[in-house]
């Protein structure tokens, strides 16, 4: 980290920009699923470098973002049919819904930046780029993107945090996003974006890895890469317990 | 305490699922059934997915059978011919219901699928096992003496080309009827999770005509063998057997099923039967609720891989 603040204001004095920089960390570059997992907090935090170390004349914003990989997904409707019995009756499908969408910012979002400003940066659940399949008929697109993140939101793994960001001296940021236990693994990416005037002044990026580890690892891989065996062992356990527990009771 | 599923992707309280394993053992031992018709529901409640929940139930249902194999074994209670019989329509059965799960996924139909062929089943089952305890209970109750049922089968089956005799089941029937019977459990097996107990023993006494007295041992034997080779089909297709869920309900069931076979010897036969009418249709009540209500959540989500 020091070494990477060390190159930020080696490049701030060579090229001379007037534009703060941001320095961003995350508490944990990889989060280990093990066992006794039940979800996790991960501290999103860094510094706001100005040009010649000057303090700002007014307090910036920050946002953060904390995205999990995208996915292609198949949306699907139940309507209720023959008046009587619910059933998915329509669908559509997205390319890429990420499976895992956190956002903390100091203020809340509409105060900071305008509408258009938001959607090209995908900032808020609702500017999330989920690229439809089915593109044609927006009133039914814009249905199924609201029960996407509705559903989502409801799972913990849509996560909207107004004012969760704390700004000290107007130049060190923090702040915390909690990570469910039915999270997606896979690569993560924590954005960080300096706002001022409504304005994108400046935005870095960090990559976390969540994966399972240990014993669950070993399971998700056997299961997927062995079935065959896996599926034995599945067997076998459930015969050994069997057996095991029926002769533990011939002994009372 | 909690623990966290590498399968189905999130953590549960060990001892809430102990516990669930525990209750439908507890059921298994009691009235032959393997449980799995609660095992699904429940797990499915509980926030499993509900292809885990149906893959891992299987598992349990498995271990739970075993320790009911054993006991009904030792007594004598196992007819291990119209058992493999039965088993052999089941691996056949299993193969179809798993081409069968995969077309109704493709047309998103699988969950009112299942449903409906739970309520079905449940209902009807759960109707004629009730109507029978209740005639039983009240026979008893007024001191005339209980109709022995005579060895008799429907004549659908009698009809039947081929006999075979079943000594043990003191029956002599064409094969083809169990066969048919197996089959038509192992479909079952595949889509709803279940070992098809609720189905087979029913079908024994009512359409096969077979000797009380190892109809709970046979159909167990059956139900060990088609969830065994369940769990396989869905380690080797859909990767949703969750092993340490399997092993969580497993230590609860097989401890609930040795329990549940001590206190049978116990119960009055006519209340036991009466007792499992009553949840098999209560849950049969509560999945018919669930298809015409209007469900909590309109969306569903299926990840595309």
């Amino acid at each position: 980290m020091i070494r990477g603040l060390f190159l930020v204001v080696l490049a701030l004095l060579l090229t001379g920009a007037r534009e703060p920089v941001l320095v961003p960390d995350v508490s944990q570059r990889n989060v280990d699923i093990v066992y006794s997992f039940t979800g996790a907090e991960l501290l999103l935090f860094g510094a706001i470098l100005y040009p010649d170390g000057r303090f700002p004349q007014r307090d910036a914003d920050i946002a953060v973002v904390l995205k999990g990989p995208s996915q292609p997904i198949l949306m699907r409707e139940k309507q209720r049919l023959l008046g009587t019995i619910w059933a998915n009756a329509d669908s559509t499908r997205f390319q890429s819904a990420p499976g895992f969408y956190a956002i903390a910012t100091s203020r809340p979002l509409d105060k900071l930046i305008d509408e258009r400003t938001a959607a090209i940066y995908e900032l808020g659940l609702g500017n999330i780029q989920l690229s439809p399949a089915d593109a044609g008929d927006t009133g039914k697109q814009a249905r199924f993107e609201n029960g996407l993140v509705d559903l989502r939101r409801k799972n913990e793994l849509f996560i909207d945090r107004p004012g969760a960001v704390e700004i000290t001296n107007g130049v060190l940021y923090r702040a915390r996003l909690p990570i469910p236990a039915r999270v997606p693994t896979g690569h993560y990416t924590a954005e960080t974006f300096l706002i001022r005037d409504g304005r994108i002044l400046a935005a870095a990026t960090r990559d976390i890895v969540i994966r399972k580890s240990g014993f669950e690892r070993f399971v998700a891989v056997a299961a997927d890469q062995s079935p065959f065996l896996y599926g034995l062992c599945a067997i076998a356990l459930s015969l050994a317990l069997g057996w095991l527990a029926s002769a533990a009771f011939k002994r009372f | 305490m909690q623990i966290y599923l590498p399968i189905a992707n999130m953590s549960v309280n060990i001892l809430t699922m102990i516990l669930l394993g525990g209750t439908v053992g507890l059921l298994s031992g009691m009235f032959g059934v393997g449980g799995g018709f609660l095992t699904t529901p429940l797990l499915i409640f509980f926030g499993i997915p509900p292809t885990v929940a149906a893959a891992s139930a299987a598992t349990q249902v498995t271990g739970a059978s075993v320790s009911g194999v054993l006991a009904h074994w030792e007594r004598g209670g196992v007819d291990l011919r119209m058992g493999l019989l039965l088993a052999a329509g089941g691996v056949v059965g299993a193969l179809v219901g798993a081409w069968l799960f995969n077309a109704l996924s493709g047309l998103g139909q699988i969950d009112t699928a299942i449903n409906i062929l739970y309520v079905a089943m449940l209902g009807s089952i759960g109707w004629l096992m009730a109507r029978d305890a209740w005639r039983d209970i009240r026979a008893e109750r007024s001191g005339e003496p209980v109709q022995v049922r005579k060895v008799h089968h429907h004549p659908l089956v009698a009809n039947l080309p081929f006999r075979w005799r079943f000594y043990k089941s003191g029956i002599y029937v064409s094969p083809l009827a169990p066969l048919a019977l197996g089959i038509f459990t192992g479909i079952l097996t595949v889509l709803l999770g279940v070992g098809g107990g609720f189905v087979v023993v029913p079908a024994m006494i009512y359409l096969l005509g077979m000797s009380a007295r190892v109809v709970v041992g046979t159909s167990l034997l059956q139900i060990l063998l088609v969830t065994a080779f369940t769990t396989m089909v869905h380690a080797l297709t859909t990767h949703a057997v969750d092993i340490v869920l399997a092993g969580l309900l497993l230590v609860g069931g097989t401890f609930g099923a040795q329990m549940g076979a001590r206190l049978a010897v116990r119960l009055p036969p006519q209340k036991l039967r009466m007792a499992l009418a009553a949840i098999v249709l209560l849950v049969a009540l509560r999945m018919f609720l669930g298809l015409t209500y209007r469900p909590p959540e309109l969306f569903t989500i299926e990840l595309l891989g």
